[in-house]
């Protein structure tokens, strides 16, 4: 008895989560491997389109035949780079329709054109015309022969489906590609987003987390950056930090804080010099990093918040009867309760600012030397339009992101182990 | 150690008044107001006066006179720095001052005597300045947003600084951005396909979610913890990668420019976050009653739309809100599947309309308004049950 009920229970269980899994499988599992694939392929994204062969149908009455009607097909190969085998041909027409002459390659039975046109090369042209007669001699609507479209079919190769593999794009990643300023970019991007908006994710924890008025709506303001959409902020900060008509460098100049006014976004280095070092801090770079900051910290804010309101009120009375000072308190009682949350907070947002592409693309496109990694596979695989590149530079992101994973876990088990 | 600590709070408090003034100035410049300079040495110098004197007349006259001397003293300072200025600005200052002296009306000899005095007002000021700090950096672009989206191109060609609105003009001519958008540039048909692919995404995640995350949360199966596990790795793996091998299948199927494809690849993204989410609560509710349905010969389909359903009602809202926002939001994907426009949704129309660079950017400005509206609405009105679906599933991004 208890048998069948577990053995039905393993049934449903399975019914229930089929759809889910397979929708998931296809959608992003199947795409991961998929991309393994293409990456050892030479594609482009022109070869992505399957090669077809079409025929447009002319009809043109002959004059002074009522009778009588001349159709045209111009067929071709819809691929500038392919060849299409074997390609059938058919076309329908009324019952009544006879015809005299045929192209060896027809055979006209039952009102139906059937052709076989055999392999086309690529950009492949043909003109081909048929004359057609009314057996009974009525009157032939060309209109109506319009509306029949042909029917046209042919096998042709899918470069993706065949088994040519080179490596060679991903000696163009490693050796053509500035490869070590990509990463080195990349990694500045993630790396001082992430601590950013944890730093500020802490200081608006501590800051909310004390009672004043106001409390509740300062916390939903904080999270707007966070929830409102990508595009419609990167376009207000591109605006507010415009360098002809910008909002913040009319404030600049009005107030006379600087005499020309400073491209934020478009600069890719500015010299600063502190204590008598010049150093070049890459401007457009650090723009972007401080609109990530901005629009993500609300995530670290919220976790941070969610572990200081569970941090026992004890703790903190026992540090007064001890005479701690503010500072005290924060390093020794509040610090170490977060630690556990900051370090989750630092894997995902390391990880997902390491895949960020909306941000840095909608604000510069990768220009000024904000190009990182996802921006590149968007920039090889559409705008050079080399989709094998593209994939490629992927396979680098999750090779890195595994790498991360793995050292990240390594490092953490180590921890806990120690504690 | 009396005189330092008094020094340290004048100091600090100081600060936050040249701070809460620099931004007035800011504000006031931006309506218009030909204000050109933050004359800092002096609002210190009147702003450390004040401290001061605070402090030695403490308690000698009553708080509200002396915050209504203070105030009116430095109004007249100021008005006399920067003249010509209309009577809002200097009430607004007047307003500032009022406020800062009620805020160090705590403080007096007394307590700057105390331990650790100097901290405690340097946490006190730093929230205090915090607060007005990332009210000012986070709402400043929306504000920008709206405003700008109700000024032309010639008025922010003649006066950057100026984003005083006219409401005495015509609503058509205060309006004429979204006019424009909605008529020239069809935002109507995206705002529809938007919603469309949003609220199906939003239908087909919870059927698909609710029965795996039963099975998940309820039901012994081999692959169960596998599951369980994956789910949350999944869910971290980069869209970026997804994009070139979903671009080139969806190219060969046909799907790209439809509504299908996206809904097909949003559905699959929020999944696993929906899965997680609803399990966590599905296991919480108590098993009493299912086993009670068991023994009334319920199917197990009966218990899911019978009880864990009804039960649920809050966790699947905040799913449901939460996929409605992601899906809403989504950039990537329906930048790399839609170059046709008539199946834009908003966030490509936006995009699509800002790559021309004759835009004018009161019509880009409009067309962010009208996207971010309808979040920050939802999120508002539902933050109960969506702050719960954030820090669970942290929206994906």
């Amino acid at each position: 008895m208890k048998d069948t009920l577990s053995n039905t229970e393993r049934k449903t269980a399975y019914i229930l989560t089929l759809p889910a899994v397979c929708l998931v499988f296809a959608v992003i599992l199947f795409p991961i491997f998929a991309n393994i694939w293409i990456s050892f392929k030479e594609v482009e994204l022109k070869d992505i389109r399957i090669p077809e062969p079409r025929a447009k149908k002319i009809v043109k009455s002959v004059s002074g035949e009522p009778t009588k009607i001349k159709i045209l097909y111009k067929l071709r190969n819809s691929s500038l780079i392919q060849e299409i085998r074997d390609v059938s041909f058919q076309d329908k027409f009324p019952k009544n329709f006879k015809t005299e002459e045929l192209d060896s390659r027809c055979e006209f039975k039952k009102s139906i054109l059937k052709c076989k046109f055999g392999n086309w090369p690529e950009k492949y042209r043909e003109n081909f015309q048929v004359v057609f007669e009314t057996d009974d001699g009525s009157k032939i609507d060309s209109k109506k022969l319009k509306s029949i479209k042909p029917k046209l079919e042919g096998k042709s190769d899918n470069i993706l489906l065949n088994t040519n593999f080179t490596l060679k794009n991903f000696k163009k990643v490693l050796f053509e590609n500035e490869f070590v300023d990509l990463l080195l970019t990349t990694f500045y991007y993630t790396f001082f987003g992430t601590i950013g908006s944890i730093i500020f994710g802490v200081l608006t924890a501590q800051m909310v987390n004390q009672k004043f008025y106001g409390r509740t709506f300062m916390r939903s303001v904080l999270l707007f950056p966070y929830v409102a959409p990508v595009v419609a902020l990167a376009y207000t900060w591109e605006l507010l930090l415009d360098p002809t008509s910008g909002t913040l460098n009319s404030l600049l100049i009005n107030y006379q804080i600087v005499e020309t006014p400073i491209n934020l976004l478009g600069q890719k280095y500015v010299e600063i010099n502190i204590l008598g070092f010049d150093f070049k801090l890459r401007l457009a770079l650090t723009t972007v990093i401080m609109f990530e900051i901005w629009r993500y910290f609300p995530l670290a804010f919220l976790f941070i918040l969610a572990r200081l309101q569970a941090i026992p009120k004890e703790l903190y009375e026992a540090a007064d009867v001890d005479g701690a000072s503010p500072f005290q308190k924060f390093f020794k009682i509040t610090l170490p309760q977060i630690t556990a949350v900051i370090s989750i907070l630092f894997m995902i947002r390391f990880i997902w600012n390491f895949n960020k592409f909306e941000d840095v693309f909608l604000l510069t496109g990768g220009a000024s030397g904000t190009r990182t990694l996802p921006i590149n596979v968007y920039q090889q695989g559409f705008a050079i339009s080399d989709i094998g590149m593209g994939s490629a530079v992927s396979m680098v992101i999750v090779v890195l992101l595994l790498m991360f994973m793995f050292f990240y876990f390594k490092l953490l088990g180590k921890r806990v182990d120690e504690n | 150690m009396r005189t330092k600590n008094t020094i340290i709070f004048s100091l600090i408090s100081t600060f936050f008044l040249i701070f809460l003034i620099s931004i007035w100035k800011i504000l006031a410049t931006l309506q218009g107001l030909n204000i050109q300079n933050f004359n800092l040495q002096i609002i210190f110098i009147l702003g450390f006066l004040i401290s001061l004197a605070h402090l030695t007349i403490s308690d000698k006259i009553r708080n509200f006179y002396k915050s209504i001397l203070f105030s009116l003293i430095f109004v007249i300072c100021d008005g006399y720095l920067i003249q010509q200025l209309p009577i809002w600005y200097n009430i607004g200052v007047f307003l500032i001052l009022y406020f800062f002296v009620n805020q160090i009306k705590k403080y007096n000899f007394d307590n700057l005597k105390e331990e650790h005095s100097t901290q405690v007002i340097f946490f006190d000021f730093l929230t205090l300045f915090g607060i007005l700090f990332f009210s000012f950096v986070i709402l400043f672009p929306f504000y920008m947003m709206l405003v700008t989206s109700f000024k032309t191109q010639m008025a922010l060609l003649v006066n950057p600084l100026d984003f005083s609105i006219n409401f005495g003009q015509d609503m058509k001519d205060l309006f004429k951005s979204y006019f424009v958008i909605f008529k020239s540039y069809k935002f109507g048909k995206y705002i529809l396909t938007s919603t469309i692919v949003s609220l199906g995404t939003v239908i087909i995640t919870l059927l698909f979610a609710i029965p795996a995350a039963y099975a998940i949360a309820r039901l012994n199966f081999f692959g169960r913890t596998f599951l369980s596990t994956s789910i949350l790795i999944i869910y971290m793996f980069p869209a970026i990668v997804l994009v070139i091998p979903l671009y080139t299948v969806f190219s060969q199927l046909g799907l790209r420019n439809s509504i299908e494809g996206l809904l097909i690849v949003y559905t699959a993204t929020t999944l696993p976050v929906a899965i997680y989410m609803l399990q966590g609560y599905f296991k919480s509710i108590p098993k009493e009653l299912e086993e009670a349905a068991i023994l009334d010969k319920l199917s197990w389909f009966g218990i899911i739309f019978k009880i864990i359903i009804p039960l649920s009602i809050p966790a699947i809202s905040s799913v449901a809100l939460y996929v409605f926002m992601i899906a809403w939001n989504e950039f990537l994907f329906s930048l790399m599947f839609l170059d046709n426009p008539n199946s834009f949704t908003l966030s490509r129309a936006i995009q699509y309309l800002s790559g021309d660079a004759e835009t004018p950017r009161q019509y880009l400005m409009a067309g962010s308004v009208v996207v971010t509206l309808p979040v920050l609405f939802i999120f508002v009105y539902f933050e109960k049950y969506l702050v719960s679906g954030l820090t669970a599933g942290s929206v994906k991004g």
